[in-house]
């Protein structure tokens, strides 16, 4: 069990990393894009780059406060 | 155009990881044993051979757009943690990669290391293990970048080609030099592939997701400047608040 668990927890800091925020909009962001352009049949290309600029901007500033 | 950028980000991240590998190599085969640390390294890289055999082309059996979402979200995922880390290094939150430093901690921690009987072919198993844990830490990234940009673009053997040639590159400089690599600006170079992954990872993400970029591949470069001005606002913005270890003021 501890090797698993060690195992998971080794990628999920390989992928993930410090900010799990960061991980959960990506994913967010991407499921509200693939509704939106297959439901509402709406272009929406515009929509990642703006919450990846603003997730970033947060997560730097949540680090910077903390120190 | 994107096959020039992903041999570049390939090559650029490759430098950048190799240089790390080699740092914890030198450390090791200089102060210990090189002939256990070059089984180490070889093992390493049967171990990272076989994760790009395997996963590279169950990844192209993936349908494009599955592939682009999945690999595209965990592209971006990855590329937002090194650029998070590339803005707190260069705004002084996070001090920055020093490998002369790590050079001398590792040498130190090799040459306190105990002495164990030779056994096999492995005459040093502290080398071994340290050589690959070092390689196949630092070649996951490589192999995980290699993948994910190859399977995207459908074209692995040219995203392999870039990494093995910033391999290349980065043994011969450190045989030429036997020390670390310190002059290559490591940091900056980060910033740099941390810009570029979070790029791919929107672009490929985005497309995944059914979106049509105005103006095709030419949009990419759009993304690419709209990061890397973001990055690089977000450095000057950093570098003014209290806490970082440029002023000291926390």
């Amino acid at each position: 069990m501890i090797y698993i668990r060690r195992f998971l927890g080794f990628w999920y800091h390989f992928i993930v990393g410090d900010d799990w925020r960061i991980a959960v909009g990506v994913v967010v962001g991407l499921s509200l894009i693939a509704s939106i352009t297959h439901v509402a049949h709406t272009q929406v290309w515009w929509l990642l780059p703006t919450m990846v600029v603003t997730m970033l901007t947060l997560s730097l500033w949540l680090t910077a406060r903390r120190r | 155009m994107r096959d020039v950028l992903l041999v570049l980000s390939v090559f650029l991240a490759s430098v950048v990881e190799g240089v790390e590998a080699l740092t914890i190599v030198l450390a090791v085969g200089t102060t210990r044993s090189w002939r256990s640390t070059r089984y180490g390294i070889g093992a390493a890289l049967l171990a990272l051979a076989v994760f790009v055999a395997i996963l590279g082309p169950a990844l192209t059996s993936i349908p494009i757009n599955a592939l682009r979402l999945v690999i595209g979200g965990l592209l971006l995922i990855f590329g937002l943690q090194w650029l998070r880390k590339a803005v707190l290094r260069a705004s002084g939150f996070k001090p920055l990669h020093d490998e002369v430093a790590i050079f001398t901690k590792a040498t130190a921690k090799a040459r306190k290391a105990g002495v164990a009987e030779p056994e096999g072919i492995i005459d040093d198993w502290y080398s071994f293990t340290i050589a690959f844990k070092g390689v196949l830490l630092e070649g996951l990234e490589i192999a995980f970048i290699v993948v994910t940009f190859g399977a995207n673009q459908g074209s692995i053997p040219l995203a392999i080609a870039g990494a093995a040639a910033a391999i290349i590159v980065v043994v011969a400089a450190g045989m030429v030099v036997h020390q670390p690599l310190s002059r290559v600006p490591e940091n900056t170079l980060k910033f740099v592939v941390g810009i570029m992954l979070t790029s791919f990872g929107i672009f490929w993400g985005s497309e995944g997701a059914g979106v049509h970029w105005p103006g095709s591949d030419a949009a990419l470069l759009g993304v690419i400047a709209l990061i890397t001005i973001t990055a690089l606002t977000q450095v000057a913005w950093l570098s003014h608040l209290p806490g970082n270890l440029k002023t000291g003021n926390a």
